[in-house]
């Protein structure tokens, strides 16, 4: 009897299991109509690094999973979706591999505390994870970009008296541990408390604990539109990211491949096209191209 | 390492949360771990049993699922459960909701291991003891206050000494859930001066390493004092 009771729950859970498994049925492609390189290996020389992870078919990029708009991924879907995901595809792209082909882009997550051992390790080849550039960081890392320039803002709930910085001095400012905005928090006369993710600390600030989370403008967005009519975003940006795709300082040639992969898509329009799709659905005005950062000489 | 030295009075903050978090949940797991004993050897089989079960459940969740209780679940089951109604500050530290949160979850997990640290220590108290105490006509409560917990504290002296240092090192989860204690700050570090991620952390382990040696110097001290039994 037992037996045979055992053997049902494992046919309920086979059928649960089979049911999830048709969910992932109809991928998404993206909103940006990616266009794969054609031969791509041979427009790099000999010997660089694009040449090599073209030639093998594969690249490693680094995303965050938990920012909706910028990289966040669907348990069900997998590939993740977001701004810097869809840069990340452009540049995929034009190393000829397929961005919707995990075979050929595989989508590693990075959190804020790894993303630089990841890049010196070659667990990835390249970071795109809302990645302020910092002289500190490149000391360590390459950073080319900025491809968007960002500030920090305040998240709080709609109804909230919450307007700015003023209404919170002394008060406790959720954000992720270990993030520059952490930093900013306490600069700005705010109390930081940190958690792992930043949908932790938004579950706080929709339970009360906290009045305001606060990081870049563009993370707080998503989460504005992910709850909306519950959480808005407030205040003026009171710090300036730019953010930037990291890659190993060993390969040093890749700076400038990336800047003009990056000044390519805003000339073509790809790159407003997918700030639209992703971080403009909430309905923030598409920005400026920002101006970007001469490489180093190598 | 230049950073730490730099922004030292915020390592030695952090490491203040560090050892205030190890005090307080120290204490209230030493207290609730020899509530939670007496249950368990104790003549009510009721008692006997809640206090089993409390032991096997608390002890074989990790204690991160705890941590993510109370952050996260406990206030939306029963409101006074969010902690919000702790709001101390002393000096430039604070005590809220958060650190709250991480002193109960650290005492409710820690407590189970001090149970069964001081039960192997009760179990060294020949049977003798508890018959003569209870011959004399003292009551359980007398019984084990006045005869066989102060025996069998001294027996456990090393087993305790050592889940109370896996406490000390089990604080840095704190570091995921608001609180800004040693691990957090060494994250913060880190971040901020990637080019200097070897100092820095050989900074915070040696941090560590001085604050569980007082610990361990400290049982040491008490071990040798109890000798004389």
């Amino acid at each position: 009897m037992r037996f045979i009771r055992t053997k049902a729950v494992f046919a309920a859970t086979a059928l649960a299991l089979s049911l999830a498994a048709c969910g992932e049925a109809g991928e998404e492609e993206g909103p940006v109509d990616v266009e794969v390189e054609e031969n791509a290996a041979e427009q790099f020389e000999e010997g660089t690094r694009m040449r090599e992870l073209a030639e093998a078919g594969g690249v490693k990029i680094g995303v965050k999973y938990d920012q909706p708009g910028l990289g966040f991924k669907d348990p069900a879907s997998d590939i993740p979706t977001g701004f810097d995901v869809e840069i990340a595809k452009l540049l995929a792209a034009d190393l000829g591999l397929d961005p919707n082909d995990t075979s050929q882009v595989e989508w590693i997550e990075t959190i804020s505390d790894n993303r630089e051992p990841f890049l010196q390790d070659g667990t990835v080849d390249l970071v795109l994870a809302s990645y302020s550039i910092t002289e500190e960081r490149r000391a360590v890392v390459g950073q080319a970009g900025p491809y968007m320039v960002t500030g920090q803002q305040l998240l709080v709930k709609s109804d909230s008296d919450v307007e700015s910085v003023d209404d919170l001095q002394g008060k406790e400012v959720c954000s992720v541990t270990g993030s520059t905005s952490l930093e900013n928090v306490e600069a700005q006369g705010m109390k930081p408390v940190g958690f792992d993710t930043y949908s932790e600390c938004a579950e706080k600030v929709l339970d009360g604990t906290v009045e305001a989370m606060s990081t870049d403008g563009t993370i707080l967005m998503g989460y504005a539109a992910q709850n909306e009519g519950e959480l808005s975003v407030v205040g003026e940006e009171f710090s300036e990211e730019r953010i930037g795709v990291g890659y190993s300082k060993d390969y040093p040639e890749m700076c400038q491949w990336i800047n003009d992969v990056l000044t390519e898509s805003n000339e073509s329009g790809q790159w407003a096209e997918a700030f639209e799709g992703t971080l403009g659905a909430s309905g923030v005005e598409t920005p400026e191209f920002p101006e970007l950062d001469p490489c180093p000489e190598s | 390492m230049e950073a730490v030295l730099d922004q030292f009075d915020a390592v030695l903050k952090a490491f203040g949360y560090t050892a205030l978090l190890f005090a307080v949940s120290g204490v209230f797991s030493v207290l609730l771990g020899t509530l939670l004993v007496s249950m368990r050897v104790g003549p009510i089989a009721v008692l006997n049993r809640a206090a089993a079960v409390y032991i096997t459940v608390v002890r074989n969740t990790p204690l991160v699922m705890i941590f993510m209780f109370f952050q996260l679940g406990a206030g939306k089951v029963w409101n006074l459960l969010n902690f919000q109604w702790v709001d101390i500050h002393i000096g430039t530290l604070d005590f809220t909701s958060f650190f709250t949160a991480a002193v109960v979850s650290l005492s409710l997990y820690t407590a189970c291991f001090v149970a069964e640290a001081l039960r192997s220590g009760v179990n060294a108290v020949p049977l003798g003891q508890a018959e003569a105490a209870r011959a004399i006509g003292l009551p359980f409560s007398g019984v084990m206050s006045q005869v066989v917990l102060p025996q069998a504290f001294r027996a456990s002296v090393p087993p305790l000494a050592s889940t109370l240092i896996a406490l000390l090192k089990n604080t840095s989860v704190a570091a995921a859930f608001g609180v800004l204690e040693a691990a957090a700050q060494m994250k913060i570090f880190t971040n901020n001066h990637a080019d200097q991620r070897w100092g820095i952390f050989i900074a915070f382990a040696l941090g560590y390493i001085i604050l569980v040696e007082v610990v361990s110097l400290f049982a040491t001290l008490l071990e040798r004092r109890w000798r004389i039994a």
